[in-house]
């Protein structure tokens, strides 16, 4: 792997090729808030929180540092007013579905997001994705996926998988990042689904 | 289906479709793209038939099944050959008049000829009609000539020449420069240079490339590229087998609508007709050159228009955008160089080949070459499809070739660049269109939808339409989208409600910078311009939403009321007996009242009240006049007195 020099936070970064700018900032400790981002997942850039801005010769622009690569003479800027602008309005538009997630509640402190600036919606999940991709990837096992787009999207296990594999695992539980309890919610739907006959659903 | 060998072979096929034909035999060309079929074309185009049959015309006057003519308002078209003659409005009751006119020497029918509405002379021919005279239909014009189901009708009109031309007098690295010298742009929103894009993928690594038309077209109002598709069908697989021969690609993608079934039927014969002669398939035309073209159906999501939600839904997973810090040209496709273009795009292509990019590039702007189908609707007088070069100005395309506004109303903006495209307001109108010039003003080209708005529009309620079509399609992954755009709606829809406060739009500004700096796709980042054009050439309207409560254009419903003007009433009775709620109080001779309180202001009574009294009034933002007096409500007439 040939080591590419990069500039992060006005810090020399020696980073490997194909690395993101995510791992290369976090690998020198500086910190990259992040929702959606799992070191055992593929990079899914959906919460973009860990947006900073990039520096390619004259060329500025902003990017979500969890896919965006390494590049040599790369100048990474991770804070700035706008990025602190546009983390605080993501988290504000997160807070209104999870207003007590302790997550979300550490990075609002941090870049003074109100919570209650928007009207709260009651569904707890922000579709980071984590145990959708989490079941898909490392387990392999695809119980729980994403149903119906946009604003209707929300979590679903399917009932018949669950049943036979969800009992013994619920690894997907702790990695929520708002409530765990939303995803025993949405899996014991399932799993009663699953028992009920099928004109019950 | 004789298989065509060579380029020799393809000359001797092409001169004997042309020897078989006799061009001076009258021929009765019926439009049947989807718009005509709309309005009847189907029943027309039976009548034809068995009137031919009825008439013993057989043998003697031919019937052509074309695709789309553009003028869909005044559908369905006929343009009678040799002589062009063209008809509109045609019902099954004009066809025996036709078909023997046409059998005696294909004389003209005049009452079915178009009327000027400006001189109320009658137009013989499609090159007078103001519609027409103002447009160059380079891309668009073959449409009304040609069968799209038969491909000798396509080669007769010189068909698949181009293809030829880059096979066997061009080395790929050739086609490529053409184009690149053309400065074609992507016809489908970004206008980002084709040649480049098609550079770009030639010199990516990897043998597997791929080559894709993007026919996902889902701007509300816009039907170009299905047009296209069901009109000329190869002369946009001809652009897409020239791409893939310029980049080294053999395998093509036809990414197309399922809810377009005529395109999908038109297209999956055209691809066999193809295949029988040899244009597609291995050694085509004996070239050495290997294609074949795959169609796809999407399940129906607009984010699939976007590259790469577009390739993801093609690898069969769900219809999501990912990153594209790595162009798809470079890495797209099952991770596959893929050059993804638009349907108006690829049919540019053979044209470009065959006439050369210095003729191309004589049309057009700086930047912007060659022309743009626009697909001209809403407040106007001729809706259709309209194809003009790119540099013409708003102005010329809404009132030469558009007629202007219809029922004496005043123009008010033009929405253009579908749901993600903007508003340009009247002071605009000079505006010529190219890509960068609408950018500039707020707007853009996108795919070329053009919808005229009247006096009558709230241009709130316009922003509130847009972005509530962009939430109903944004796919979820990404938060400013998906969340940012729900906020919008409700704000906007609270505005539109009278329930608007004083921050609202600059609440509405900072979700939008924020969506336009952070969102995933293409989708997301424009999808504030519904809003910001707005705000920035309408900020009045919004205002008066807001603090006054008032709706200018008289158009939202919580905030408009209906008044009887006690002077100009009547009594005629008509509103009182239309209304749906019993909401109008009133008796012969007796002047009627809106119970205010009941109204559902559904805009029934306006509508049916007289025009010669126009006695019902929208209000907003006052006080509705309280009723007139019950002593006061006889009406004595004049007349009758005496």
């Amino acid at each position: 792997m040939s080591e590419i020099l990069v500039q992060i936070d006005g810090k020399e970064v020696k980073a490997t090729q194909g690395m993101t700018v995510l791992e290369a900032a976090r690998s020198a400790g500086i910190p990259i808030p992040t929702l959606c981002h799992h070191e055992k997942l593929e990079p899914f850039g959906g919460c973009r929180l860990c947006i900073v801005q990039v520096q390619v010769g004259n060329w500025k622009k902003h990017v979500v540092s969890c896919v965006y690569t390494v590049e040599e003479n790369l100048i990474v800027t991770t804070r700035s007013e706008k990025i602190d602008k546009i983390r605080k309005m993501i988290l504000e538009l997160q807070l209104c579905h999870a207003p007590d997630s302790p997550e979300l509640l550490k990075y609002a402190e941090e870049y003074g997001a109100d919570k209650d600036r928007f009207e709260k919606e009651a569904s707890f999940c922000i579709h980071c994705g984590l145990c959708v991709r989490y079941c898909a990837e490392v387990k392999q096992k695809h119980v729980v996926g994403f149903v119906d787009r946009g604003i209707r999207k929300e979590i679903c296990f399917i009932p018949e998988l669950a049943a036979k594999e969800c009992w013994d695992c619920k690894e997907c539980f702790p990695l929520c990042p708002t409530e765990a309890l939303q995803a025993a919610y949405v899996l014991t739907k399932s799993l009663t689904a699953a028992t009920e006959p099928r004109s019950n659903l | 289906m004789p298989r065509i060998n060579s380029s020799s072979e393809l000359k001797k096929l092409r001169e004997a479709i042309l020897a078989s034909r006799d061009q001076r035999k009258p021929c009765i060309t019926l439009c049947s793209g989807s718009a005509c079929q709309a309005t009847g074309s189907g029943d027309v185009a039976a009548g034809i038939e068995a009137e031919i049959e009825k008439q013993g015309l057989g043998g003697k006057v031919e019937v052509r099944k074309t695709g789309c003519h553009g003028f869909c308002e005044r559908g369905p078209i006929i343009v009678n050959h040799p002589e062009e003659s063209c008809y509109f409005q045609i019902t099954p009751e004009d066809v025996p008049e036709i078909v023997s006119q046409a059998g005696n020497g294909n004389k003209v029918v005049d009452r079915l000829l178009y009327t000027d509405p400006e001189t109320d002379e009658k137009i013989r021919f499609e090159s007078e009609i103001p519609f027409y005279k103002h447009q160059e239909r380079l891309v668009f014009g073959s449409n009304g000539s040609i069968d799209p189901k038969s491909i000798d009708d396509y080669l007769a009109i010189g068909g698949y020449a181009a293809l030829e031309k880059a096979l066997f007098k061009m080395k790929s690295e050739d086609v490529l420069e053409e184009v690149k010298k053309s400065n074609l742009r992507g016809r489908g929103g970004g206008g980002f240079p084709t040649g480049r894009k098609w550079e770009e993928s030639r010199k990516a690594p990897g043998d597997i490339k791929y080559v894709i038309v993007n026919a996902d077209e889902g701007d509300p109002g816009a039907y170009m590229d299905r047009s296209l598709l069901e009109g000329n069908p190869h002369a946009v697989l001809e652009g897409l087998m020239i791409g893939a021969y310029a980049i080294g690609s053999k395998e093509g993608y036809v990414y197309v609508r399922q809810e377009y079934p005529l395109a999908v039927e038109n297209l999956a014969i055209a691809i066999e007709q193809a295949e029988e002669y040899g244009f597609l398939g291995e050694n085509i035309l004996g070239s050495g050159f290997n294609f074949r073209v795959i169609v796809h159906k999407g399940a129906g999501a607009f984010v699939c228009g976007e590259s790469s939600a577009l390739m993801t839904a093609l690898e069969g997973r769900t219809g999501e955008p990912r990153p594209k810090y790595i162009h798809t040209a470079v890495k797209g496709v099952w991770d596959n160089p893929s050059v993804l273009n638009n349907v108006e795009t690829w049919a540019n292509v053979p044209l470009i080949i065959n006439k050369g990019a210095d003729w191309f590039t004589r049309i057009g702007t700086e930047k912007s070459k060659g022309t743009k189908i626009f697909s001209l609707v809403g407040k106007i007088t001729n809706t259709g499809l309209v194809e003009v070069p790119m540099g013409m100005t708003l102005r010329d395309i809404i009132y030469k070739i558009g007629g202007g506004i219809p029922g004496g109303k005043k123009f008010k903006a033009v929405q253009t660049g579908g749901p993600s495209g903007g508003c340009i307001p009247e002071k605009l109108l000079d505006l010529q269109v190219g890509f960068d010039e609408l950018t500039k003003a707020g707007s853009m080209m996108g795919s070329g939808g053009m919808i005229v708005m009247d006096e009558d529009t709230c241009m709130v309620d316009v922003a509130r339409y847009f972005i509530e079509f962009l939430t109903d399609e944004s796919c979820g992954k990404c938060v400013p989208c998906r969340e940012g755009l729900r906020q919008m709606l409700k704000i906007l829809t609270n505005i539109t409600k009278g329930k608007g406060t004083q921050g609202d739009i600059e609440l509405l500004e900072e979700l939008s910078e924020v969506a336009k700096e952070a969102c995933l796709c293409a989708l997301g980042t424009s999808a504030p311009n519904p809003f910001l054009s707005t705000v920035r050439y309408f900020r009045d309207e919004y205002e008066a939403h807001i603090k006054e409560k008032r709706c200018p254009a008289l158009s939202c419903k919580e905030l408009t009321a209906y008044h009887i003007d006690p002077a100009k009433c009547q009594a005629c009775m008509i509103c009182a007996r239309k209304c749906p709620v019993d909401a109008i109080d009133g008796g012969k001779k007796t002047i009627h009242i809106i119970d205010q309180e009941k109204c559902t202001r559904c805009g029934t009574c306006f509508e049916v009240c007289p025009s010669r009294f126009n006695a019902v009034q929208k209000l907003s933002g006052g006080p509705v006049p309280a009723p007139i007096a019950e002593e006061e409500r006889t009406i004595v007439r004049k007349s009758k007195k005496k």
